[in-house]
C-alpha cells in the first residue's frame, strides 16, 4: 500500500469534511451566540446554520461531484454514491428544518444539530464504502449519533427507553455484524468487496462462510428493522424525538439498504454458485423468509396501532419486507431498490413531520387526535394524504412507482410468491393508511381549541416533500435516469 | 380534445381546492362548468374521431428506463364509456346541487374521480392505465367516508380495500406480462401481440380478470357494492355504479381478455359442464344476475335494492364479455352505458329526491308516505328508471340485454335460459320497490307516521334537468342505438380483438 | 312501399296524445277528458280512412314501411297490415273511445288516467301493425305498462295483487318469447317476422336453429319444440288459455270498469293476433306435433270457463270468465286449422274456422267491450255494487238500460242475428269439418254460456224489484247515443258479416295457403 493521498482524501470527502466543520460550527454559533437566548432563538440559529450547510452540501454534491476510489474502496466516490449522498443529505436537511417546529424538548439545540449532521456525515461515509472494515466504523459512527439523538429528551422517559433499547439491540446486532465480518476475513483473506466475493467463490461450501452471511444478514437486519430484528423500531420510533425518529426511519434507512444491498450483491453476488448446490443459495431463502414475515407482520400489527408512530414502525418494518424483494433480485433490482427507499425515506420524514406539528399541540399521537386536522391545517393535511397515499403505493405517487418497479424486477428475478405476497399484504396496508386519513379528513372533534400556527420552515419543507413525491410519482424518470446512468457507469 | 376530458377534470379538481370557501355555491358552478365542458369534449372529440377504429391521441414516452409511455387512444368502446362519463359526471353534479357541507372538497374530490375514470377509458398503455385506475379508488373513499350515510365509514372502507385487492391482482398480472414480455414495453397492442405462452395465459387471464371483475361486481366478488352504493351519497352511488364498475368489466374486456385470450380456452377436462375459464365466469356472471336479483326482492332499504340491482345488471356485462361472439360483447358495452345511464337516475331517485326530503328508505315507512301523491315528480321518474332498468324494450337496456343475450344463446344455451329467469326476477323487485315505495295501498292511518310534510321544498329546477338528461339518453339510445353500435361494431373488429375471434364464435 | 306513413301516424296520435295528457295538471281533469276523447276521435277517424283504403283485392301487407334502423342487429323499421292487422287496428280504434266515454269524468288524477289509455292505445296500434320483431315487442310490452297502472291506481280493493299478478305473469310469458325469438334471430340473422315465416315454410329454420344453438344433446326437432313451447308460452298467458288463465278474473275485476273494457277487448286480443301472425306461419310444424293436446286444452278452456262463469256472484267476474270462454272458441278454431291433413277437402273447413276466428276477434271485442260498460253504467248508479244478487227487477226500472245490455248479452250468447252468431258459426262450422269430437266436446261451453247468461238477465233484469233500487235512474240521453253505435254496429255485423270479412277473405286464403295447410 503506498503513501496516503490526503489531498485525494480530502477532494473526495469534501462533502463530509464540510458537513461536520458545520456541525462543528453550529457547537460554536450555539455556544457564542446563542447562549443567554430564548430556546426559540436558539433553534432558528443554530438550525439555520445546520439547513444552510446541508443545503451547501447537497448543492455541492451536485453540481460539482467529484467521483474516484480512495485507498482499494475504503472511501468510492461514483455517479451512484454521490446520487445516495444528495439524497441522504437532503433527507437530513428536511430533518433539520422539521426539528424547527419540535420546540419542547430540545434543550440543547446546538448539540441536537449537530449531532443530526454528524449522523449524515456516518451515512454518507456507509454509502462510501466497499471496504468490509469501512462499512462497520462508518455504521458505528452512525449508529452511535442515532443512540444519542433517540435518548436526546432527557425529559421524556419514553425518549430514554427508546434511546436504551436501540443502544441495546444496536450494541448486539453490532457484535453479530463485526463477528460476521471476521469470519468473511477468516475465509477469504479480505475486507475488500470485490476481492470478498472472489474469495467467497472459491470457498464453495464452507460452513464457515455461511456463518459468516448470516451473521452479517442479522447485523444489516437490524439496521433497516427487518423481521425478527425489528423489535427496537416501534419504540424508538415512538419514543425519540421525532426529527431524530424521522432520521432513523429514512436516512439510516437509505445508507443501510444502499450497502446493505452492495454487500449482498457485490460481495455475495459470486457466492451463489459456490453456497446453494443446484437450489436457490442460502442467503437467498434467508432473505427471502425475513422479507416475507416483514412483510405480513409488519402490515399485520400496523392495523391495530392507535399511535400513529408506531403505526409508522411497523409500517416501516413492512416496507423493508418489499425493500428486501429488491436485493434478493440481485443488479437488477439495484436501480429499484434505490429508488423505492429514496422516495420511501421523503414520504416518511413527511409523515413524521405532519405527525409532529400534531404531537407539539396535543401532546400525543393517538389517530384520534388527529381528528379534524383538515379544518386546522388543510394544506398540512393536504400533504399527510400525499405522504400516506405514497406509502400505501397508490399512484400517481412516487411510493407507486417505487413498487411497481421493485416488483417488476422481483418477477424478473423469478420470485414470483414473495411478489405476489407483497402485493397482498399491501392491499392490507392501505387500510391502516386509510384510519389516519379517516381521521384528518372524516373525523370530527369536539375540541375547538385553537392551536398554534405551524413555523414557515416546517410549512415549507413538508410542502417540498409532498411536491417532491408527487413530482417523482409523476415523472419517475428524473430520478430513474440519474439511477439508471450511474448504475451503467458504476457497472452494476 | 378527448385527452381534455382528463385534463379538464383535474384542471376543476384544483382549481376547486384553491377557491375560496366564503361561497357555497360557487363550487358547484364550477364543477358544473367543468362537467359540462367535460361531456362537450368527450362529445365534441367522439363526433372527430367519426369512426369507432382505434387511434392514438397522444403518446410520448413517459419512463423511457422501462418502456412506459404516456399513450392515450379511443376506440368505439372507449367513445361510448367516455360520453357515458361525461353524462354522469354533469348528471350526478345536478343531483348534488344541495350539498352543503364542505362543497369544495366534494366537487374537487368528485371532478378527481371523474378525471381518472376518464383517463383509464383513454389510455392505452397499461401502466398509465393502471395508474388511472388507482386514482379513482381515494377520491371514492373519501367521497363515501365524508359525505355518506348508513354506515358510511365501514361501506367506505370495505370499498377501498375491495378496490384495492382487486386491483393488486390486476397487478401481479400486468407485472408478469410486463416482464414476460421482455421489459421493454407496457404498451396494451404491443404485449397483446407477445405471444404469451398457453401456460402462462391459463393462469395471468383469471388473475386480471377477477382483479377487474370485483369492481365490476362479479359474483362473489361483488359485496362491497351494496354497502358501498347505499352508503354513498347520491352522485358518488351514481358515479359508482354508473361509471365506476364499468371500470371494472372495461378492464376485464381491454386488459384481461385481449392480453391473454388463450386464458379463455378449454381446459382439456370437465369438471361438471365447466371446462375452461371462460364457463366459469359465464356462470359466475349468471349466479350474479340471479342472485343479485333475488336478492334485490328481499330488501327493505330501497338503495340495497338498486345496490343489488346492479350486481345483477353488471352480470349481464360480464356474461357478454364471456360470450365471445361480436353480437354478445356489443351488448355488454351497450349495457355498460345502459345501465349506467339507468342506474345514476334510480340513485337519483333514492338518494336525492326521496332520502334528502323524507329521510328515509326503508320500504315499510316509505309506504305511510303516499310518494306517489306527495312527490309525483318522484313516483313518474323512478317509474319510467323501472321499467328502463327491467330491461323494457323502447329504453337502453332491452338493446343491451338483447344482444347479451343472443350472444348468450350461441355461446351458453342454458345459461341464456337461466338469465332469463333472472330477467323475471329483476321485474319482479322492480315492481315490487314500485309499489311498495311509491304506489301503496291506502294505507288505514290517514296521517302519514313520517315527517308531517314529506315534500318541504319541491323537485328543484336542477333535479328535472337531471332526470331529463338521464332519461332521454336512455329513451334515444334504446331507440336509436345504432347511435352508439356504429362506435362498438368497428372497434370489435379492429385489430386489437383478433385474437378473440379465434375462438371460433365470433 | 313507404308511402305516405298512415300506419306510424296512427301510432303516433295516440302517443303524443298520451304524453301530452300525462303532462298537464291533475286538476284539469274535464279537460283531460276531452282531449283524450279528441285524440282517439282523430285515431278513429284515420283508421276509417285506412279502411277506406285498403285493397281487399290483394294478398301482400298494404301500407307498408320499412326503414332502416339499427344495421347491427339487420332490424329495420316495418310495419303493414293485411286484412287480420286491419280488423284489429278497427277494433282499436272503435273500443278505445267507448272506454274514455265509459270512464267518464276522472276526478282522482284524470290527466294521467286518459294518457295512460292513450299510451295503451298507441302500444296497440303498434303490436297490430309491426311486422318486426324488434319493435313489436316494445310496442307489445309498451302496452303493458299502462295497464299495469289503471289496474294498480285506479282499480278495486284487491288492484295492487291483482296488477302484480297480471303484470308478472305476463313477462313471464314475454320472456319466454323473447329468448325463443333471440334464438330465431340467432338462427337465421333477422327479426323480420315475413322473412322468418318465408324461412320456416321452407323448412330450413329449424335446422338453422339447431346448427346455432347446439344445446345439449337435443335434436333438430326437440329444439324446435323448446322453442316453440317458450314462443307459445307469451301469447297463451295473454289470451289466456287455461291453465295460464288465473291472472284474468282478478285483474278484470278489480281493473276499473272501463279499463276492463280494454283489457278484455283490446289487449286479450294481442295474445290471439300473436298466435296467428307469429306461431301459425313460424312453427307450423310443432304446432302440427301437439295439436291434440292443444285442442284439448282449447276445450277445457271453453267448458271450464264458462262452467266456472256460472258459479260467479260478482257481474264482471261473470263476464271475466265468459271472456276466456269466447277466446277458447278462437283457440279452438286456430288448433283445428293445424291438426287436421293438408288438401284441397278441407280448405273450404279451414277457410271458415278462420274467418270464423277473425270475426270472433271482431265480435268479442265489441260485445265485451260494451257488456263492461253496461256493467259500468250499472255500477255508477248503484255505487259500485255490481254482485250477482244485489239486482232484481231493474228492467221496471230502466228499461233502456235492461234492453241494451240485453241485445248485447244476446250477442255474447250467440244469437242469431247479432253479430256473435256469425263468429261462432263459423267456427263450429270449421270445426266440426276437421275435428268433429272438440267441436262436439266444446258445444257443452255454448250450452253453460247460455245458462249463465239467462240466468245473469233472470237474477238481474226480472224478478222482484229490490226495494233498495227503486231510485235506479234510466240511462240518460247523452248516454244513449254514446251505446246506440255499438249496438248498431252489432245488428250490421250480425246482419251484414261481409262488412268485416270482405277485409278478410284474401288474408284467410292467403294464411291457409301460406302455412301450407
Amino acid at each position: 500500500m503506498s503513501s496516503i493521498d490526503y489531498l485525494r482524501l480530502l477532494q473526495l470527502a469534501a462533502p463530509e469534511t464540510f458537513l461536520t466543520l458545520t456541525g462543528l460550527m453550529v457547537l460554536a454559533v450555539d455556544l457564542i451566540v446563542g447562549r443567554g437566548s430564548a430556546p426559540g432563538t436558539r433553534i432558528i440559529l443554530s438550525g439555520s446554520v445546520a439547513a444552510t450547510g446541508c443545503l451547501l452540501a447537497a448543492g455541492g454534491l451536485f453540481l460539482l461531484p467529484v467521483y474516484g476510489t480512495f485507498a482499494a474502496g475504503m472511501l468510492v466516490a461514483d455517479p451512484l454514491t454521490v446520487l445516495i449522498k444528495v439524497s441522504l443529505v437532503i433527507l437530513t436537511l428536511f430533518t433539520v428544518l422539521l426539528a424547527f417546529s419540535d420546540a419542547a424538548p430540545l434543550a440543547d439545540p446546538g448539540e441536537y444539530f449537530a449531532l443530526l449532521l454528524f449522523a449524515c456525515v456516518g451515512m454518507m461515509f456507509l454509502t462510501s464504502a466497499e471496504d468490509l472494515l469501512m462499512v462497520f466504523l462508518a455504521l458505528e459512527f452512525t449508529s452511535l449519533s442515532l443512540y444519542i439523538l433517540a435518548a436526546f429528551n432527557k425529559q421524556s422517559p419514553h425518549s430514554t427507553e427508546a434511546g436504551i433499547k436501540y443502544f441495546l439491540f444496536g450494541s448486539i446486532s453490532a457484535a453479530f455484524m463485526l463477528f460476521g465480518l471476521s469470519l468473511v476475513y477468516g475465509v477469504t483473506g479480505s475486507v475488500q468487496l470485490p476481492e470478498v466475493a472472489a474469495g467467497l467463490a472459491r470457498a464453495g461450501n464452507d460452513p464457515l462462510a455461511l456463518v459468516a452471511l448470516v451473521m452479517i444478514a442479522m447485523g444489516f437486519g437490524f439496521k433497516v428493522a427487518a423481521v425478527p430484528f425489528h423489535l427496537w423500531a416501534p419504540d424508538v420510533y415512538q419514543g425519540a424525538p421525532i426529527p431524530s425518529a424521522a432520521l432513523i426511519a429514512s436516512g439510516s434507512k437509505v445508507a443501510s439498504f444502499f450497502v446493505f444491498a452492495k454487500v449482498v450483491v457485490i460481495g455475495f453476488g459470486g457466492a451463489p454458485a459456490a453456497v446453494g448446490s443446484g437450489a436457490a443459495p442460502v442467503w437467498v431463502i434467508l432473505l427471502g423468509i425475513m422479507a416475507a414475515v416483514s412483510m405480513i407482520l409488519g402490515n399485520l400489527a400496523a392495523l391495530v396501532q392507535v399511535s400513529v408512530r408506531r403505526l409508522l414502525a411497523f409500517s416501516a418494518i413492512a416496507h423493508a419486507g418489499y425493500m428486501l424483494l429488491g436485493i434478493l433480485a440481485g443488479t437488477e433490482g439495484f436501480g429499484p431498490l434505490v429508488y423505492y427507499v429514496i422516495t420511501y425515506g421523503l414520504a416518511t420524514v413527511g409523515a413524521f413531520g405532519v405527525v409532529s406539528i400534531v404531537q407539539a399541540r396535543t401532546g400525543s399521537d393517538r389517530l384520534c387526535d388527529f381528528a379534524g386536522f383538515h379544518r386546522r391545517f388543510p394544506v398540512l393535511a393536504f400533504c399527510m394524504l400525499i405522504f400516506m397515499l405514497s406509502l400505501a403505493g397508490i399512484p400517481p405517487l412516487a411510493g407507486f412507482f417505487g413498487k411497481f418497479y421493485v416488483f417488476a424486477a422481483a418477477v424478473k428475478a423469478g420470485s414470483l410468491a414473495l411478489f405476489i405476497l407483497a402485493l397482498a399484504t399491501s392491499t392490507v396496508s392501505l387500510f391502516y393508511y386509510l384510519q389516519v386519513l379517516k381521521q384528518i379528513y372524516v373525523g370530527e372533534t369536539a375540541d375547538a381549541s385553537h392551536w398554534e400556527p405551524v413555523p414557515i420552515t416546517v410549512s415549507v419543507a413538508l410542502l417540498a416533500m409532498a411536491f417532491g413525491v408527487t413530482l417523482l410519482g409523476c415523472f419517475p424518470d428524473l430520478l430513474l435516469n440519474r439511477i439508471t446512468i450511474a448504475l451503467r457507469i458504476t457497472g452494476f | 380534445m378527448l385527452a381534455w376530458t382528463i385534463y379538464s377534470s383535474f384542471i376543476g379538481a384544483a382549481l376547486l381546492m384553491v377557491l375560496p370557501r366564503q361561497h357555497a355555491s360557487l363550487p358547484r358552478i364550477v364543477a358544473l362548468v367543468t362537467a359540462v365542458l367535460g361531456l362537450c369534449l368527450a362529445f365534441g372529440g367522439a363526433i372527430h374521431m367519426g369512426s369507432g377504429e382505434l387511434r392514438t391521441i397522444v403518446r410520448v414516452p413517459w419512463v423511457s428506463a422501462l418502456g412506459i409511455d404516456y399513450h392515450l387512444g379511443a376506440d368505439g368502446i372507449s367513445l361510448t364509456l367516455v360520453v357515458l362519463t361525461g353524462l354522469a359526471a354533469v348528471a350526478g353534479i345536478l343531483f348534488s346541487w344541495n350539498i352543503a357541507t364542505r362543497p369544495h372538497e366534494f366537487f374537487a374530490l368528485y371532478l378527481a374521480l371523474i378525471g381518472g375514470v376518464y383517463g383509464v377509458f383513454l389510455s392505452l398503455d397499461l401502466f398509465l392505465l393502471f395508474v388511472f385506475y388507482e386514482i379513482a379508488i381515494i377520491p371514492k373513499y373519501f367521497l363515501i367516508a365524508i359525505w355518506g350515510s348508513t354506515r358510511r365509514e365501514y361501506g367506505a372502507m370495505k370499498l377501498a380495500l375491495y378496490s384495492f385487492a382487486g386491483s393488486a391482482m390486476v397487478l401481479i398480472g400486468l407485472i408478469a406480462a410486463y416482464v414476460a414480455a421482455g421489459s421493454s414495453t407496457m404498451n396494451l397492442m404491443d404485449l397483446s401481440a407477445a405471444n404469451f405462452s398457453r401456460g402462462f395465459q391459463m393462469w395471468a387471464f383469471p388473475v386480471v380478470f377477477i382483479g377487474f371483475g370485483v369492481l365490476a361486481g362479479l359474483w362473489p366478488f361483488h359485496t362491497w357494492a351494496p354497502t358501498g352504493h347505499v352508503a354513498a351519497p347520491t352522485a358518488a352511488s351514481m358515479l359508482l355504479a354508473g361509471v365506476v364498475m364499468k371500470l371494472g368489466a372495461y378492464g376485464c374486456l381491454r386488459v384481461a381478455m385481449v392480453l391473454f385470450p388463450e386464458g379463455m380456452d378449454v381446459w382439456g377436462i370437465k369438471i361438471l359442464w365447466i371446462g375452461s375459464w371462460r364457463d366459469v365466469f359465464g356462470l359466475l356472471a349468471v349466479i350474479g344476475i340471479v342472485y343479485g336479483a333475488m336478492v334485490a326482492l328481499v330488501q327493505k332499504d330501497l338503495k340495497f335494492v338498486i345496490g343489488y340491482s346492479s350486481v345483477s345488471h353488471m352480470g349481464f356485462v360480464l356474461l357478454g364479455l364471456m360470450t365471445l361472439n361480436r353480437v354478445g360483447l356489443s351488448g355488454a358495452v351497450l349495457q355498460m352505458f345502459s345501465h349506467g345511464v339507468i342506474a345514476g337516475l334510480l340513485f337519483a331517485v333514492v338518494g336525492r329526491m326521496v332520502y334528502d326530503r323524507t329521510h328515509t328508505r326503508l320500504l315499510p315507512e316509505l309506504q305511510q308516505l303516499h310518494l306517489n301523491r306527495t312527490m309525483p315528480f318522484a313516483a313518474v321518474t323512478f317509474t319510467l328508471a323501472s321499467m328502463a332498468s327491467m330491461g323494457l324494450p323502447g329504453f337502453s337496456g332491452f338493446v343491451a340485454e338483447l344482444q347479451v343475450l343472443i350472444g348468450a344463446w350461441r355461446a351458453f344455451p342454458t345459461l341464456a335460459v337461466m338469465t332469463g329467469i333472472g330477467i323475471l326476477l329483476g321485474v319482479a323487485y322492480s315492481i315490487r320497490a314500485l309499489h311498495q315505495a311509491f304506489f301503496p295501498d291506502q294505507v288505514k292511518t290517514a296521517a302519514p307516521a313520517g315527517p308531517e310534510d314529506p315534500v318541504g321544498n319541491p323537485i328543484s329546477v336542477s333535479e328535472r334537468f337531471g332526470v331529463w338528461l338521464l332519461i332521454a339518453a336512455s329513451l334515444l339510445i334504446g331507440l336509436f342505438p345504432g347511435l352508439l353500435l356504429q362506435w362498438i361494431v368497428p372497434a370489435l373488429q379492429g385489430p386489437m380483438f383478433e385474437a378473440l375471434k379465434k375462438g371460433g364464435n365470433w | 312501399m313507404n308511402g305516405f306513413p298512415i300506419l306510424s301516424l296512427l301510432t303516433l296520435v295516440p302517443l303524443v296524445g298520451g304524453l301530452i295528457l300525462l303532462g298537464l295538471h291533475s286538476r284539469q281533469h274535464q279537460l283531460a277528458r276531452r282531449l283524450a276523447l279528441a285524440f282517439s276521435g282523430v285515431s278513429l277517424l284515420g283508421v276509417l280512412l285506412l279502411c277506406g283504403w285498403f285493397d281487399t283485392g290483394t294478398e301482400s301487407m298494404q301500407f307498408e314501411e320499412r326503414y332502416g334502423w339499427i344495421d347491427a342487429l339487420a332490424v329495420d323499421y316495418r310495419l303493414g297490415i293485411d286484412g287480420l292487422g286491419l280488423l284489429m287496428v278497427l277494433l282499436t280504434g272503435i273500443v278505445v273511445p267507448m272506454a274514455l266515454a265509459a270512464a267518464g269524468p276522472v276526478p282522482d288524477r284524470g290527466p294521467a288516467y286518459f294518457g295512460l289509455v292513450l299510451l295503451l292505445q298507441s302500444g296497440l296500434f303498434g303490436t297490430f301493425t309491426a311486422l318486426n320483431f324488434f319493435h313489436w315487442f316494445i310496442f307489445w310490452e309498451l302496452s303493458l305498462i299502462p295497464a299495469f297502472f289503471l289496474i294498480k291506481l285506479w282499480g278495486g280493493p284487491q288492484r295492487s295483487a291483482a296488477a302484480i299478478q297480471f303484470f308478472v305473469y305476463t313477462m313471464v310469458g314475454s320472456i319466454g318469447l323473447l329468448l325463443a325469438f333471440l334464438a330465431i334471430y340467432l338462427a337465421v340473422g333477422t327479426f323480420d317476422f315475413m322473412e322468418i315465416a318465408e324461412r320456416a315454410r321452407q323448412g330450413t329454420l329449424i335446422p338453422a336453429l339447431s346448427a346455432s344453438v347446439g344445446w345439449y344433446d337435443l335434436t333438430t326437432r326437440q329444439l324446435g319444440f323448446v322453442i316453440f313451447a317458450a314462443a307459445f308460452l307469451g301469447f297463451a298467458v295473454k289470451v289466456p288459455l287455461v291453465p295460464l288463465h288465473t291472472w284474468l278474473p282478478a285483474a278484470y275485476s278489480e281493473a276499473p270498469t272501463a279499463t276492463t273494457m280494454l283489457l278484455t277487448g283490446l289487449m286479450s286480443k294481442m295474445g290471439v293476433y300473436g298466435f296467428i301472425r307469429i306461431v301459425l306461419p313460424i312453427f307450423p310444424e310443432a304446432l302440427r306435433w301437439v295439436s291434440v293436446p292443444l285442442l284439448w286444452l282449447a276445450v277445457i278452456t271453453v267448458v271450464v270457463s264458462a262452467a266456472a262463469a256460472l258459479a260467479q256472484r260478482d257481474l264482471k267476474r261473470m263476464l271475466a270468465y265468459s271472456s276466456i270462454n269466447h277466446l277458447g272458441y278462437c283457440l279452438l278454431g286456430l288448433f283445428a286449422i293445424t291438426s287436421g291433413a293438408a288438401g284441397e277437402l278441407v280448405a273450404v273447413e279451414k277457410s271458415a274456422a278462420l274467418s270464423g276466428v277473425f270475426l270472433q276477434m271482431f265480435n268479442h271485442g265489441l260485445t265485451a267491450a260494451a257488456l263492461f260498460w253496461f256493467v259500468a253504467l250499472i255500477e255508477k248508479r248503484s255505487g259500485g255494487l255490481r254482485g250477482l244478487g244485489d239486482f232484481g227487477g231493474l228492467r221496471t226500472r230502466a228499461p233502456v238500460l235492461c234492453g241494451l245490455m240485453g241485445i248485447a248479452l244476446f250477442s255474447s250468447l250467440g244469437l242469431p242475428g247479432l253479430n256473435g252468431f256469425v263468429g261462432e258459426f263459423l267456427i263450429f262450422k270449421g270445426v266440426f269439418g276437421l275435428t268433429p269430437w272438440a267441436a262436439t266436446l266444446s258445444t257443452l261451453g255454448l250450452l253453460l254460456t247460455a245458462v249463465f247468461i239467462l240466468t245473469m238477465i233472470q237474477r238481474v233484469f226480472f224478478g222482484p224489484v229490490n226495494p233498495a233500487w227503486s231510485g235506479f235512474s234510466e240511462l240518460t240521453v247523452g248516454e244513449r247515443w254514446q251505446v246506440a253505435p255499438v249496438i248498431g254496429l252489432m245488428f250490421l255485423i250480425g246482419i251484414y258479416p261481409q262488412a268485416i270479412l270482405g277485409f278478410t277473405n284474401r288474408t284467410v286464403v292467403t294464411m291457409i295457403k301460406a302455412v301450407g295447410y
